[in-house]
């Protein structure tokens, strides 16, 4: 717009409602609200009118009945007498795992794919293009549905490890891949367990306290101490000493197969795993991507001068490029967590029991409340994203150049 | 000089020698493999293992597309056929390609006409895809949307022509009032549309028959074909859309800006799976009693939606990486609010967001493949329903998601590579 | 106009649609066919054949309705609906008639809304299994997988079942027909449940249909029939009084073979002259034509060769009439009087 230089002058006309760039965008701005006010007015009218027509109402008493009907995954106690409410909660979480778990191995691939596409190994970084190509220009629909078929259609079913001539067999006796899931050994915490526990906590704060004094050695005298086989150290060799000690208080619990079903242990269902993967490889490779931009984005001087100074190449990775491209990485990097908690509902598809398989899938179908259900389920998300893009602001701040 | 060096040193070269090729180790393929492959041991193990997960692949791949089996009826036919060798029923896309493209419903006899549009958009797109190509396409591209309509609904072509001939009314009546201000041309063009169109909507339906083609139902559409239409559909219905959403939030009017604000938060921060239950289940109920609009058409409407916010933040984007300079100059020339945006602002604001609104395109149309999710019976949704639980091809599922990768990887990549391409040549300023 | 409206003009189809909504008789008229929602595909009930019409016993429904209301079998277009959207649909006004074996619940009659205008097929829950699994009794299932399709009232007649028999069991939710088959076959579900004529309208479909067997237990009642917006008692009559009669044909001998000589003339048979028209005026009280049951006959014969043609004992699903004979032949099929 243009900007005001005039003084204001003179009575005030009706035409200068129009004509003069003052007023004038309190006209368009005054227009534009009645034609939204009007837009909703149509939309609401509408909706009133089909809704009487049909004899239905607006009312979220749905919430607080029986649901009726039983969640094969839940992370909290959940019966088929629990409300629809509880059944949400259960979805909710479902949601948040499966976008958690995700999330992170998500990271880790992407993260390795983006520094092997730079790596100085021609074949790795061809395949490495490959991959990030294949699965960024492929719909994550058509990867979970693939994930999903080798779970129905290549691994065996439960009733493949039966009998004398079975065809498949567990691994070390104690993990079964099977079409339904993952089954493996439960950590059982017997009496005193909570000591091994405890110790095993204590020491990965020992590995911080550790790094700490190293960093400080090495600021404050310039002494190189060695990190790696010490924290090692530290993070096995006193709980696996209070392991014993203790009399062994935790054991295993192995699944078997018993019935039409292996029991006990811990059991991944196909539909989290292939939900999960498919999730994790899709975004990677935009992840990836991510990665590489923000590895080339700092410039090659920094990397000549470190190398000028005398460190070795995993130090001027870690001390000098990474710290500098993080500042690059990190936006989209968390846009693409966003994306991934987005596309986690598309858990429908494989029938796990997320959010919209739970609220906006079978609460929606068995109680009829087709608006009052989607609307929450949008809910949830918009404050998911809005919850991740405050997180961002801050972040962004935070690293913001201080530029004096 | 030359004297007492010839008496003291017994011979002289007095040519040069013949250059040596430099020793193997440091040339040709040996030095390319030492620098490429195996530079350290970490790279070393890096290159066997990447050999091994070659060679795993190719040979588990190799006897399957060479075994191959093309011109069976049925999966049970096929395995007879292989004899228990490792091979692929490819058969099911010869017996099942229509199905594929077309969606099962789509009547045989006319699988030429969007055949037809297919390759006829590839023309106009033409001039939008490449500057060099000749300025009069343009004219076909105009034309293209309604030709395109037509020959996939079928119908009287007089109801695209009308559409046409009351948006050029539209376009004239813009020009005329244009003059006076962009906001009055703009009025005076929506008028002349509307009035136009529902003038003469009297003229279609009073000759049905005039050069009609078989009219087809938007739920017949399926397939890839499917795919194509929502993703081409939205993503050109969106865009006008997003510039006015980039525009508005951009805009110094608080009211405005707000709106647009809201709308834009709002569609990205759900997921399109819910957007698209609310086209399927929730939409119907904001339409007047009584009006019937199909569920190709309310899909088209909510993602279309969903495509203009993402456009309009790349948009956005593109209008905040302008120098303050660019805005100013316009407002020093005397411009108004829409000349400056029409002619300073949006083409180079537009020129930057070119990579970006690809992107989103890239995206969309492999979002298009939720609408399996809500049962319509898209390329995903033809193989996980009528395909898969079809009595011949029961458990045929590598031939068909092969496929679809296939397929969506081609058009995807291809487009990715011409963003690619047309960012490298509209990069003028960085030289 | 909708047409013009796909193009983008909106305005222009929301300026013309802004007076109130007719009647659904004087909807269907104008728009000269039905439109009828239905499965999106099971063998036998609703199906798209090789050449994409549909066929099957909830269609010979609609057709039967857009007969006696269009006097065209033909004049219907055919919605495929899932669980999620069928009653959005019917709702919402996008279909006139719902067609889908739908249970009649109390809570879909009168929360959700809706009237079911009556039941063209009276069924149950069953469930299938492998025969190589041995189970005889679906009391066996104990910490089985089931394969259900959400949206029904088989999800929750399964959670009642399995928590009033103290079993417990593991849900795999399923959108479609279509998707919980392979899931079953491949073995990822053990059961696969869901209404006993649906079961067998799928195993029809398997490979090795001998190969699978259909649980004895029968574990709800599942009456399913063809339903209506609440609200428009014209409308709801005429589909009503389309099926019942469909029945009063099967009950008094008319064939879609004999209906057009029975209708030619009245014959001795009085309530066979009101069915058909030739006598009293049964076909004006509803707003139809005198011969609207004879079109609907005519479009896919009575109840008993509707039955017989798409899901009978001849046909792949070979069902037995069992509780959906007549009730002079035993069955539970009982026609109000036409009169």
């Amino acid at each position: 717009m243009s900007t005001i230089s005039d003084p204001p002058s003179g009575s005030f006309q009706l035409s200068m409602l129009i004509n003069d760039t003052r007023y004038r965008s309190y006209t368009f701005q005054f227009i534009a609200l009645i034609l939204l006010i009007l837009a909703f007015a149509y939309l609401g009218y509408n909706l009133l009118a089909n809704l009487q027509a049909a004899g239905l109402n607006i009312s979220y008493k749905f919430l607080g009945e029986p649901a009726g009907y039983d969640i094969n995954q839940t992370l909290i106690d959940y019966t088929s007498q629990s409300s629809h409410w509880r059944a949400s909660l259960v979805g909710v979480l479902n949601t948040l795992l499966v976008a958690f778990l995700g999330c992170i191995m998500a990271t880790v691939i992407g993260v390795v794919v983006g520094v092997l596409r730079l790596s100085n190994n021609w074949l790795v970084r061809q395949l490495m293009s490959i991959y990030v190509e294949i699965f960024r220009n492929v719909p994550v629909l058509i990867w979970i549905l693939i994930i999903m078929a080798v779970f129905i259609a290549v691994l065996p079913q439960p009733r493949d490890f039966r009998g004398e001539d079975a065809t498949a067999s567990m691994v070390f006796g104690a993990f079964a891949f099977t079409g339904r899931g993952f089954y493996s050994p439960a950590p059982v915490f017997g009496p005193g367990s909570g000591v091994v526990v405890a110790v095993f906590l204590a020491s990965i704060a020992g590995i911080f306290a550790f790094r700490n004094y190293a960093k400080k050695a090495l600021y404050d005298r310039g002494q190189l101490i060695p990190t790696l086989w010490p924290s090692l150290a530290i993070f096995f060799i006193p709980a696996i000493l209070a392991f014993f000690v203790m009399g062994r208080p935790i054991t295993l619990d192995l699944p078997s197969l018993q019935g039409f079903n292996f029991q006990g242990g811990i059991f991944m269902r196909n539909s989290l795993i292939a939900l999960w993967f498919a999730l994790s490889i899709y975004t990677a490779a935009f992840i990836a991507e991510n990665v590489r931009a923000g590895i080339l984005a700092v410039s090659k001087g920094q990397t000549e001068a470190a190398a000028s100074l005398g460190l070795r190449p995993g130090r001027i990775m870690n001390l000098v490029v990474l710290p500098q491209a993080l500042r690059v990485i990190i936006p989209p990097l968390i846009s693409q967590y966003l994306n991934l908690t987005k596309n986690s509902s598309l858990a429908i598809a494989v029938g796990y029991m997320d959010l919209t398989g739970t609220l906006g899938g079978i609460t929606l179908n068995q109680t009829g409340r087709a608006i009052e259900a989607i609307f929450l389920l949008m809910l949830f998300y918009l404050a998911i994203s809005l919850a991740i893009s405050a997180i961002m602001n801050v972040y962004n701040n935070a690293v913001k150049l201080k530029e004096r | 000089m030359s004297d007492t060096h010839a008496q003291t040193v017994a011979f002289v070269r007095d040519t040069m020698l013949p250059e040596q090729p430099p020793p193997a180790s440091e040339a040709g393929v040996i030095k390319w493999m030492r620098e490429n492959l195996f530079k350290g041991w970490f790279n070393s193990i890096l290159t066997l293992l990447s050999i091994f997960f070659i060679y795993k692949i190719v040979s588990g791949a190799y006897p399957w597309f060479a075994n191959g089996i093309w011109n069976t009826s049925s999966l049970a036919e096929c395995r007879e056929m292989l004899d228990g060798m490792t091979g692929a029923c490819f058969s099911v896309l010869t017996e099942r390609w229509n199905q594929l493209l077309f969606g099962f419903t789509y009547p045989t006899e006319a699988y030429w006409r969007p055949t037809l549009a297919v390759v006829l958009l590839l023309v106009a797109i033409a001039p939008v895809l490449y500057p060099k190509a000749p300025r009069k396409l343009m004219l076909f591209t105009a034309i293209y949307p309604f030709l395109a309509f037509w020959l996939i609904w079928g119908g009287t072509l007089l109801t695209p022509l009308m559409v046409l001939v009351g948006l050029i009314a539209g376009y004239f009546a813009f020009k005329k009032f244009e003059r006076q201000s962009f906001a009055m041309g703009m009025l005076a063009g929506l008028v002349a549309t509307v009035v136009v169109i529902w003038a003469g909507g009297v003229i279609p339906a009073a000759m049905p028959d005039v050069l009609a083609l078989q009219a087809i139902p938007s739920r017949d559409l399926g397939g890839f074909m499917l795919n194509m239409i929502l993703g081409t559909v939205c993503v050109s219905l969106s865009l006008p859309l997003g510039i006015m959403l980039a525009l508005g939030r951009q805009s110094s009017m608080p009211i405005i800006k707000w709106m647009c604000v809201v709308f834009i938060e709002f569609i990205r921060g759900v997921p399109l799976i819910t957007l698209l239950f609310v086209a399927n289940v929730v939409l119907a109920y904001f339409f007047p009693p009584g009006s019937n609009i199909d569920l190709v058409l309310r899909v088209i409407i909510m993602i279309t939606m969903f495509s203009s916010a993402y456009i309009a933040e790349v948009i956005r984007g593109g209008l905040a990486a302008l120098p303050r300079g660019q805005y100013e100059a316009g407002d020093s020339l005397g411009l108004d609010y829409a000349q400056s945006m029409r002619f300073i602002i949006l083409p180079q604001a537009l020129k930057i967001s070119i990579p970006g609104i690809v992107n989103v395109a890239v995206g969309l149309f492999k979002d298009t493949t939720l609408v399996s999710v809500i049962s319509m019976f898209d390329l995903v949704g033809m193989i996980r329903g009528p395909i898969l639980a079809s009595t011949e091809w029961n458990g045929v599922y590598w031939e068909l998601w092969g496929f679809a990768v296939f397929v969506f990887f081609i058009v995807c990549f291809s487009i990715s590579k011409y963003s690619q391409w047309l960012e490298r040549q509209l990069a003028t300023d960085h030289r | 106009m909708k047409k013009i409206a796909i193009l983008g003009a909106m305005t222009v189809a929301g300026l013309s649609a802004g007076v109130a909504s007719a009647a659904t008789l004087d909807d269907v008229k104008a728009r000269g066919k039905l439109n009828c929602g239905v499965t999106t595909g099971l063998v036998g009930f609703a199906a798209p054949n090789a050449n994409g019409e549909w066929e099957g016993f909830d269609v010979g429904v609609c057709r039967a309705v857009a007969a006696a209301v269009l006097g065209d079998p033909t004049a219907v277009e055919f919605v495929p609906t899932t669980g999620k959207t069928r009653f959005t649909a019917l709702a919402s006004g996008e279909i006139d008639l719902l067609a889908r074996n739908t249970t009649w619940t109390f809570s879909r009659d009168v929360d959700l809304g809706f009237e079911f205008v009556g039941i063209n097929y009276y069924d149950g829950q069953g469930f299938m299994v492998p025969k190589e699994l041995g189970v005889s009794s679906a009391k066996e299932l104990d910490g089985a997988t089931v394969c259900i399709q959400t949206g029904t009232t088989t999800e929750l007649n399964l959670a009642d079942f399995f928590r009033a028999n103290n079993i417990s069991y593991e849900p795999v939710p399923i959108e479609t027909n279509a998707e919980a088959q392979p899931l079953y076959l491949e073995g990822a579900c053990d059961v696969y449940t869901t209404d006993a004529s649906g079961l067998a309208a799928t195993r029809a479909a398997f490979e090795n249909p001998g190969d699978h067997v259909v649980l004895p237990e029968i574990i709800s009642k599942e009456p399913l029939g063809p339903l209506v917006r609440h609200g428009d008692n014209q409308w709801g009559d005429i589909a009503r009084w389309t099926l019942n009669a469909l029945i009063a044909a099967e009950e008094l001998g008319v064939t879609s073979a004999n209906v057009s000589e029975l209708a030619s003339a009245a014959g001795s048979n009085p309530e066979i002259n009101r069915l058909l028209g030739t006598e009293g005026t049964l076909g004006a009280m509803l707003g139809l034509e005198a011969d609207w049951a004879v079109k609907a006959i005519m479009a896919g014969g009575n109840y008993g060769e509707l039955f017989e043609k798409n899901i009978g004992e001849n046909t792949p699903i070979g069902l037995a009439r069992g509780l959906n004979a007549l009730w002079t032949e035993g069955g539970l099929l009982y026609t109000p009087p036409f009169r």
